[in-house]
Protein backbone atom coordinates (compact mmCIF):
# COMPACT_ATOMS: atom_id res chain seq x y z
CA UNK A 1 0.00 0.00 0.00
CA UNK A 2 1.40 3.25 -1.02
CA UNK A 3 1.31 6.80 1.10
CA UNK A 4 -1.92 8.38 0.30
CA UNK A 5 -0.02 11.54 -0.47
CA UNK A 6 0.19 9.70 -3.53
CA UNK A 7 -3.81 10.23 -3.88
CA UNK A 8 -3.87 13.99 -4.04
CA UNK A 9 -2.12 14.01 -7.42
CA UNK A 10 -4.41 14.67 -9.51
CA UNK A 11 -5.09 12.75 -12.85
CA UNK A 12 -1.96 9.89 -12.26
CA UNK A 13 -2.34 6.47 -11.08
CA UNK A 14 0.00 5.05 -9.29
CA UNK A 15 0.81 1.06 -10.37
CA UNK A 16 1.71 -0.06 -6.94
CA UNK A 17 1.43 -3.35 -5.56
CA UNK A 18 -2.54 -3.12 -5.29
CA UNK A 19 -3.00 -2.10 -8.83
CA UNK A 20 -0.52 -4.91 -9.38
CA UNK A 21 -1.79 -7.81 -7.99
CA UNK A 22 -5.52 -6.59 -9.71
CA UNK A 23 -4.37 -6.07 -13.13
CA UNK A 24 -1.64 -8.88 -13.43
CA UNK A 25 -3.68 -11.18 -16.05
CA UNK A 26 -4.83 -7.57 -17.49
CA UNK A 27 -1.12 -6.77 -18.40
CA UNK A 28 0.00 -10.12 -19.42
CA UNK A 29 -2.63 -10.18 -21.74
CA UNK A 30 -0.99 -6.99 -22.93
CA UNK A 31 2.44 -8.69 -23.11
CA UNK A 32 0.62 -11.55 -25.05
CA UNK A 33 0.49 -8.76 -27.83
CA UNK A 34 4.47 -8.70 -28.66
CA UNK A 35 3.58 -11.67 -30.89
CA UNK A 36 2.38 -11.38 -34.21
CA UNK A 37 0.60 -14.72 -34.13
CA UNK A 38 -1.50 -13.01 -30.67
CA UNK A 39 -2.07 -10.00 -32.08
CA UNK A 40 -3.89 -11.93 -35.08
CA UNK A 41 -5.82 -14.17 -32.98
CA UNK A 42 -6.93 -11.05 -30.92
CA UNK A 43 -8.30 -9.04 -34.06
CA UNK A 44 -9.80 -11.97 -35.36
CA UNK A 45 -11.78 -11.93 -32.24
CA UNK A 46 -11.67 -10.19 -29.47
CA UNK A 47 -14.13 -11.49 -26.93
CA UNK A 48 -13.26 -15.40 -27.30
CA UNK A 49 -9.39 -14.28 -26.94
CA UNK A 50 -9.85 -12.26 -23.92
CA UNK A 51 -12.19 -15.13 -22.43
CA UNK A 52 -8.74 -17.22 -22.16
CA UNK A 53 -7.34 -15.05 -19.77
CA UNK A 54 -8.57 -15.11 -16.05
CA UNK A 55 -9.53 -11.24 -16.43
CA UNK A 56 -12.14 -10.12 -14.31
CA UNK A 57 -15.52 -8.89 -16.49
CA UNK A 58 -15.70 -5.28 -16.21
CA UNK A 59 -11.43 -5.35 -17.16
CA UNK A 60 -12.49 -7.82 -20.40
CA UNK A 61 -15.20 -4.61 -21.11
CA UNK A 62 -12.39 -2.10 -20.82
CA UNK A 63 -10.18 -3.30 -23.10
CA UNK A 64 -13.11 -4.15 -25.90
CA UNK A 65 -14.22 -0.64 -25.50
CA UNK A 66 -11.05 0.59 -25.18
CA UNK A 67 -11.58 2.86 -22.14
CA UNK A 68 -7.36 3.63 -21.76
CA UNK A 69 -7.94 5.15 -18.27
CA UNK A 70 -10.69 2.57 -17.36
CA UNK A 71 -7.71 -0.16 -17.73
CA UNK A 72 -5.31 2.09 -16.10
CA UNK A 73 -7.84 1.86 -13.18
CA UNK A 74 -8.62 -1.66 -12.89
CA UNK A 75 -4.85 -2.20 -12.41
CA UNK A 76 -3.12 -1.88 -16.69
CA UNK A 77 0.15 -0.13 -16.24
CA UNK A 78 0.40 2.22 -19.08
CA UNK A 79 3.56 0.08 -20.50
CA UNK A 80 1.72 -2.92 -20.98
CA UNK A 81 -1.76 -1.29 -22.36
CA UNK A 82 0.59 0.94 -25.01
CA UNK A 83 1.08 -2.84 -26.71
CA UNK A 84 -2.64 -2.79 -27.10
CA UNK A 85 -2.33 0.75 -28.38
CA UNK A 86 0.00 -0.64 -30.80
CA UNK A 87 -2.27 -3.61 -32.04
CA UNK A 88 -4.36 -0.95 -32.65
CA UNK A 89 -1.90 1.31 -34.77
CA UNK A 90 -2.21 4.17 -32.58
CA UNK A 91 0.82 6.04 -30.68
CA UNK A 92 1.78 6.45 -27.43
CA UNK A 93 0.83 10.82 -28.53
CA UNK A 94 -2.50 8.99 -29.41
CA UNK A 95 -3.30 7.63 -26.43
CA UNK A 96 -2.27 10.20 -24.38
CA UNK A 97 -4.35 12.70 -26.18
CA UNK A 98 -7.54 10.13 -25.19
CA UNK A 99 -6.11 9.69 -21.83
CA UNK A 100 -6.55 13.13 -20.82
CA UNK A 101 -9.91 14.06 -22.90
CA UNK A 102 -8.33 15.92 -25.80
CA UNK A 103 -7.71 15.61 -29.55
CA UNK A 104 -4.67 14.27 -30.96
CA UNK A 105 -4.23 17.81 -32.48
CA UNK A 106 -4.98 19.90 -29.39
CA UNK A 107 -2.32 17.22 -27.78
CA UNK A 108 0.51 17.87 -29.94
CA UNK A 109 -0.14 21.39 -29.71
CA UNK A 110 0.15 21.53 -26.06
CA UNK A 111 3.30 19.89 -26.65
CA UNK A 112 4.95 21.70 -28.63
CA UNK A 113 4.27 24.94 -26.69
CA UNK A 114 5.89 23.14 -23.33
CA UNK A 115 3.27 20.35 -22.44
CA UNK A 116 1.00 20.87 -19.39
CA UNK A 117 1.97 22.99 -17.58
CA UNK A 118 2.84 22.00 -13.30
CA UNK A 119 0.62 25.16 -12.01
CA UNK A 120 -2.70 23.75 -11.50
CA UNK A 121 -1.93 19.94 -11.98
CA UNK A 122 0.47 19.77 -8.80
CA UNK A 123 -2.49 18.86 -6.18
CA UNK A 124 -5.85 18.08 -6.01
CA UNK A 125 -6.18 20.74 -3.34
CA UNK A 126 -4.68 22.80 -5.65
CA UNK A 127 -6.44 21.87 -8.81
CA UNK A 128 -10.06 23.15 -6.95
CA UNK B 1 43.29 -1.12 -13.28
CA UNK B 2 40.09 -0.52 -15.21
CA UNK B 3 38.84 3.32 -14.47
CA UNK B 4 35.80 5.42 -14.46
CA UNK B 5 36.38 8.68 -16.08
CA UNK B 6 33.04 10.18 -16.90
CA UNK B 7 29.15 9.99 -16.91
CA UNK B 8 26.77 10.62 -19.29
CA UNK B 9 23.02 11.61 -18.72
CA UNK B 10 20.27 11.87 -21.21
CA UNK B 11 16.84 10.81 -21.73
CA UNK B 12 15.54 7.71 -23.69
CA UNK B 13 12.92 8.43 -25.30
CA UNK B 14 11.72 5.82 -28.13
CA UNK B 15 10.75 8.56 -30.57
CA UNK B 16 13.84 9.63 -30.76
CA UNK B 17 14.58 5.93 -31.64
CA UNK B 18 12.01 6.18 -34.70
CA UNK B 19 13.22 9.44 -36.03
CA UNK B 20 16.88 8.28 -36.23
CA UNK B 21 15.55 4.85 -37.77
CA UNK B 22 13.10 6.67 -40.33
CA UNK B 23 15.36 9.20 -41.40
CA UNK B 24 13.34 12.37 -39.53
CA UNK B 25 16.23 13.59 -37.95
CA UNK B 26 16.36 16.90 -40.09
CA UNK B 27 12.73 17.76 -40.19
CA UNK B 28 12.10 20.74 -38.70
CA UNK B 29 10.07 19.31 -35.19
CA UNK B 30 14.05 17.10 -34.80
CA UNK B 31 16.03 19.48 -35.67
CA UNK B 32 16.61 20.99 -32.45
CA UNK B 33 16.95 18.06 -30.60
CA UNK B 34 19.71 16.16 -32.33
CA UNK B 35 21.54 19.41 -32.34
CA UNK B 36 21.86 19.30 -29.11
CA UNK B 37 24.22 15.60 -29.41
CA UNK B 38 26.55 17.18 -31.83
CA UNK B 39 29.15 17.94 -29.36
CA UNK B 40 28.13 15.11 -27.19
CA UNK B 41 29.04 13.06 -30.25
CA UNK B 42 32.30 14.95 -30.96
CA UNK B 43 32.94 14.31 -27.03
CA UNK B 44 33.02 10.77 -27.06
CA UNK B 45 34.86 10.05 -30.10
CA UNK B 46 37.17 11.81 -28.24
CA UNK B 47 36.91 9.93 -24.78
CA UNK B 48 36.88 6.60 -26.70
CA UNK B 49 35.47 4.41 -23.56
CA UNK B 50 36.55 0.89 -24.02
CA UNK B 51 33.55 -0.38 -21.57
CA UNK B 52 29.69 1.24 -21.05
CA UNK B 53 27.59 0.88 -18.44
CA UNK B 54 24.22 1.64 -19.19
CA UNK B 55 21.96 2.60 -16.46
CA UNK B 56 18.18 2.20 -18.01
CA UNK B 57 14.88 0.87 -17.05
CA UNK B 58 13.08 -1.93 -19.21
CA UNK B 59 9.77 -0.73 -20.74
CA UNK B 60 7.86 -4.09 -20.63
CA UNK B 61 9.80 -6.03 -23.21
CA UNK B 62 12.67 -8.12 -21.55
CA UNK B 63 10.63 -8.29 -18.13
CA UNK B 64 6.92 -8.61 -18.12
CA UNK B 65 5.12 -8.68 -14.64
CA UNK B 66 6.52 -12.35 -14.07
CA UNK B 67 9.54 -10.75 -12.75
CA UNK B 68 10.73 -7.62 -11.68
CA UNK B 69 13.89 -6.89 -10.46
CA UNK B 70 14.84 -3.63 -8.43
CA UNK B 71 18.75 -3.90 -10.11
CA UNK B 72 19.75 -6.31 -12.65
CA UNK B 73 23.03 -6.02 -14.80
CA UNK B 74 23.41 -7.54 -18.12
CA UNK B 75 26.29 -10.53 -17.99
CA UNK B 76 25.75 -11.58 -21.14
CA UNK B 77 28.25 -11.58 -24.43
CA UNK B 78 25.57 -10.26 -26.32
CA UNK B 79 22.05 -8.63 -26.18
CA UNK B 80 20.08 -8.01 -28.61
CA UNK B 81 17.84 -5.20 -30.11
CA UNK B 82 14.19 -5.82 -28.44
CA UNK B 83 10.98 -6.67 -30.79
CA UNK B 84 8.95 -3.85 -28.98
CA UNK B 85 6.01 -4.75 -31.58
CA UNK B 86 6.86 -3.36 -34.27
CA UNK B 87 10.14 -5.13 -35.11
CA UNK B 88 13.50 -4.76 -33.44
CA UNK B 89 14.85 -1.20 -34.03
CA UNK B 90 17.15 -1.63 -36.97
CA UNK B 91 20.71 -1.19 -34.71
CA UNK B 92 24.22 -2.73 -34.16
CA UNK B 93 23.84 -6.20 -31.74
CA UNK B 94 25.16 -4.74 -27.94
CA UNK B 95 28.31 -6.78 -27.35
CA UNK B 96 28.51 -6.82 -23.68
CA UNK B 97 31.81 -7.01 -21.61
CA UNK B 98 30.78 -10.56 -19.28
CA UNK B 99 34.15 -10.29 -17.51
CA UNK B 100 33.85 -6.83 -15.94
CA UNK B 101 29.99 -7.56 -15.66
CA UNK B 102 30.95 -10.62 -13.65
CA UNK B 103 33.56 -9.26 -11.66
CA UNK B 104 30.80 -6.15 -11.21
CA UNK B 105 28.12 -8.59 -9.64
CA UNK B 106 30.56 -10.25 -7.53
CA UNK B 107 31.70 -7.36 -6.04
CA UNK B 108 28.68 -5.88 -5.60
CA UNK B 109 26.51 -8.38 -4.03
CA UNK B 110 29.41 -8.67 -1.76
CA UNK B 111 29.38 -4.73 -0.83
CA UNK B 112 25.35 -5.66 0.04
CA UNK B 113 23.73 -4.74 -3.58
CA UNK B 114 21.82 -7.88 -4.46
CA UNK B 115 22.18 -7.42 -8.30
CA UNK B 116 20.14 -9.96 -10.46
CA UNK B 117 22.26 -11.40 -12.80
CA UNK B 118 20.97 -12.04 -16.04
CA UNK B 119 22.47 -14.16 -19.02
CA UNK B 120 19.55 -13.75 -21.59
CA UNK B 121 17.74 -10.72 -22.60
CA UNK B 122 16.59 -8.70 -25.40
CA UNK B 123 17.18 -4.64 -25.01
CA UNK B 124 14.83 -2.13 -25.53
CA UNK B 125 14.83 1.53 -26.79
CA UNK B 126 16.05 2.73 -22.83
CA UNK B 127 19.35 1.28 -23.63
CA UNK B 128 19.66 1.66 -27.83
CA UNK B 129 18.36 5.11 -28.10
CA UNK B 130 21.19 6.59 -25.64
CA UNK B 131 23.96 4.59 -27.81
CA UNK B 132 21.96 6.30 -30.92
CA UNK B 133 22.34 9.56 -29.85
CA UNK B 134 26.13 9.63 -28.43
CA UNK B 135 27.41 7.63 -31.67
CA UNK B 136 24.76 7.97 -34.63
CA UNK B 137 24.45 5.02 -36.92
CA UNK B 138 27.39 2.86 -36.71
CA UNK B 139 27.37 -0.36 -37.84
CA UNK B 140 28.82 -1.98 -34.83
CA UNK B 141 28.53 -0.23 -31.58
CA UNK B 142 32.34 1.16 -31.04
CA UNK B 143 32.65 -0.29 -27.00
CA UNK B 144 31.32 -2.85 -25.41
CA UNK B 145 27.97 -2.55 -23.18
CA UNK B 146 26.95 -3.77 -19.43
CA UNK B 147 23.16 -3.06 -19.21
CA UNK B 148 22.42 -2.11 -15.74
CA UNK B 149 18.32 -2.66 -15.80
CA UNK B 150 16.33 -0.76 -12.70
CA UNK B 151 13.02 -1.38 -12.08
CA UNK B 152 11.17 2.13 -12.31
CA UNK B 153 7.38 0.54 -13.72
CA UNK B 154 6.49 -1.16 -10.44
CA UNK B 155 6.16 1.16 -7.32
CA UNK B 156 8.07 1.28 -5.79
CA UNK B 157 11.20 1.48 -7.64
CA UNK B 158 14.48 1.80 -5.65
CA UNK B 159 14.69 5.49 -3.77
CA UNK B 160 17.01 7.95 -4.62
CA UNK B 161 19.67 7.43 -2.25
CA UNK B 162 20.04 3.95 -3.13
CA UNK B 163 20.52 4.65 -6.44
CA UNK B 164 23.33 7.20 -5.19
CA UNK B 165 24.91 4.61 -3.35
CA UNK B 166 24.71 2.02 -5.85
CA UNK B 167 26.71 4.18 -8.06
CA UNK B 168 29.39 4.49 -5.53
CA UNK B 169 29.80 0.95 -5.05
CA UNK B 170 29.77 0.33 -8.91
CA UNK B 171 32.68 2.73 -9.01
CA UNK B 172 34.46 0.64 -6.29
CA UNK B 173 33.48 -2.49 -7.95
CA UNK B 174 35.33 -0.95 -11.42
CA UNK B 175 38.10 -0.04 -10.03
CA UNK B 176 38.84 -3.37 -8.34
CA UNK B 177 38.94 -4.85 -11.69
CA UNK B 178 42.81 -5.83 -12.70
CA UNK B 179 42.70 -5.21 -16.83
CA UNK B 180 43.02 -1.46 -17.98
CA UNK B 181 39.69 -0.20 -18.92
CA UNK B 182 38.37 3.43 -19.67
CA UNK B 183 34.57 3.11 -18.37
CA UNK B 184 32.05 5.75 -19.15
CA UNK B 185 28.64 5.20 -17.07
CA UNK B 186 25.30 6.27 -18.26
CA UNK B 187 22.27 7.77 -16.58
CA UNK B 188 19.58 7.51 -18.56
CA UNK B 189 15.35 8.20 -18.84
CA UNK B 190 13.36 10.99 -17.78
CA UNK B 191 13.32 14.24 -17.77
CA UNK B 192 9.66 15.39 -16.64
CA UNK B 193 6.97 13.12 -18.62
CA UNK B 194 3.69 11.46 -17.87
CA UNK B 195 2.88 8.67 -20.12
CA UNK B 196 -0.96 8.32 -18.89
CA UNK B 197 -4.23 9.46 -17.58
CA UNK B 198 -5.83 13.00 -17.88
CA UNK B 199 -2.54 14.19 -16.41
CA UNK B 200 -0.62 13.03 -19.50
CA UNK B 201 1.66 15.57 -21.04
CA UNK B 202 3.04 17.23 -17.74
CA UNK B 203 6.51 18.96 -18.15
CA UNK B 204 8.17 20.43 -15.77
CA UNK B 205 10.88 22.76 -16.85
CA UNK B 206 11.89 24.35 -13.70
CA UNK B 207 12.01 21.28 -11.67
CA UNK B 208 13.85 19.17 -14.47
CA UNK B 209 16.72 22.69 -14.88
CA UNK B 210 16.86 22.40 -10.85
CA UNK B 211 17.33 18.51 -10.81
CA UNK B 212 20.07 19.41 -13.56
CA UNK B 213 22.04 21.56 -10.85
CA UNK B 214 22.13 19.64 -8.16
CA UNK B 215 22.71 16.47 -9.66
CA UNK B 216 26.18 18.36 -10.88
CA UNK B 217 26.92 20.64 -7.29
CA UNK B 218 24.95 18.59 -4.82
CA UNK B 219 24.05 15.09 -5.68
CA UNK B 220 24.01 13.79 -1.85
CA UNK B 221 21.20 16.61 -1.35
CA UNK B 222 19.33 15.54 -4.73
CA UNK B 223 19.69 11.80 -3.64
CA UNK B 224 17.57 12.54 -0.58
CA UNK B 225 14.88 13.70 -2.37
CA UNK B 226 11.39 11.34 -1.93
CA UNK B 227 9.78 9.31 -4.25
CA UNK B 228 6.73 11.59 -4.37
CA UNK B 229 8.41 14.87 -4.79
CA UNK B 230 9.28 13.02 -8.66
CA UNK B 231 5.75 12.16 -9.13
CA UNK B 232 4.13 14.83 -8.58
CA UNK B 233 6.34 17.57 -10.07
CA UNK B 234 7.99 15.42 -12.58
CA UNK B 235 5.84 13.04 -13.56
CA UNK B 236 4.47 9.56 -12.87
CA UNK B 237 6.96 8.44 -15.66
CA UNK B 238 9.72 10.91 -14.28
CA UNK B 239 10.43 9.27 -11.94
CA UNK B 240 13.31 7.58 -14.12
CA UNK B 241 15.08 10.12 -12.89
CA UNK B 242 15.93 8.46 -9.97
CA UNK B 243 18.51 6.40 -12.42
CA UNK B 244 20.94 9.33 -13.01
CA UNK B 245 21.62 9.01 -9.55
CA UNK B 246 23.66 6.18 -10.05
CA UNK B 247 25.71 7.58 -12.65
CA UNK B 248 26.49 10.67 -10.57
CA UNK B 249 27.28 8.27 -7.54
CA UNK B 250 29.77 6.80 -9.53
CA UNK B 251 31.61 9.79 -10.42
CA UNK B 252 33.74 12.31 -7.95
CA UNK B 253 31.98 14.44 -5.83
CA UNK B 254 33.02 17.04 -8.01
CA UNK B 255 32.64 17.06 -11.80
CA UNK B 256 33.43 19.51 -14.80
CA UNK B 257 30.12 20.27 -16.78
CA UNK B 258 31.66 19.32 -20.53
CA UNK B 259 28.19 19.46 -22.11
CA UNK B 260 24.80 20.49 -20.65
CA UNK B 261 21.53 20.69 -23.01
CA UNK B 262 17.32 20.75 -22.50
CA UNK B 263 14.82 20.61 -24.71
CA UNK B 264 10.98 20.23 -24.91
CA UNK B 265 9.40 18.13 -26.28
CA UNK B 266 10.36 14.92 -27.93
CA UNK B 267 6.80 13.45 -28.43
CA UNK B 268 5.59 13.40 -24.78
CA UNK B 269 8.94 14.16 -22.90
CA UNK B 270 11.02 16.50 -21.98
CA UNK B 271 14.95 15.81 -22.92
CA UNK B 272 18.16 16.76 -20.90
CA UNK B 273 21.15 15.19 -21.17
CA UNK B 274 24.55 15.70 -19.51
CA UNK B 275 28.20 15.32 -19.68
CA UNK B 276 29.74 15.09 -16.55
CA UNK B 277 33.88 14.60 -16.19
CA UNK B 278 35.81 13.65 -13.18
CA UNK B 279 37.23 16.70 -11.33
CA UNK B 280 38.70 15.69 -7.67
CA UNK B 281 37.44 13.73 -5.42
Amino acid sequence: MHDKAFDDIPGTILFDADRSREGFHLNQFCMSLMKADNRAAFKADERAYLDAWPMTEAQKQAVLRRDWNGMLELGGNIYFTSKLAATDGLSFQQIAAIMSGVSQQEYAEMMLHGGRPIAGNRSKSEAR
Amino acid sequence: MARITAGVATSHVPAIGAAIDLGRTEQDYWRPMFAGYEASKAWIAEEKPDVIILVYNDHASAFSLECIPTFAIGCAASFQPADEGWGPRPVPVVEGHPQLAWHMAEKLILDEFDMTIINKMDVDHGLTVPLSLMFGEPLAWPCKVIPIAVNVVQYPPPTGHRCFKLGQAIRRAVESFPQDLKVVVFGTGGMSHQLQGPRAGLINAEFDNAFLDRLIADPAGQAAVPHIDYVREAGSEGIELVMWLIMRGALDLKVRVAHRFYHVPASNTAVGHLILENAGR
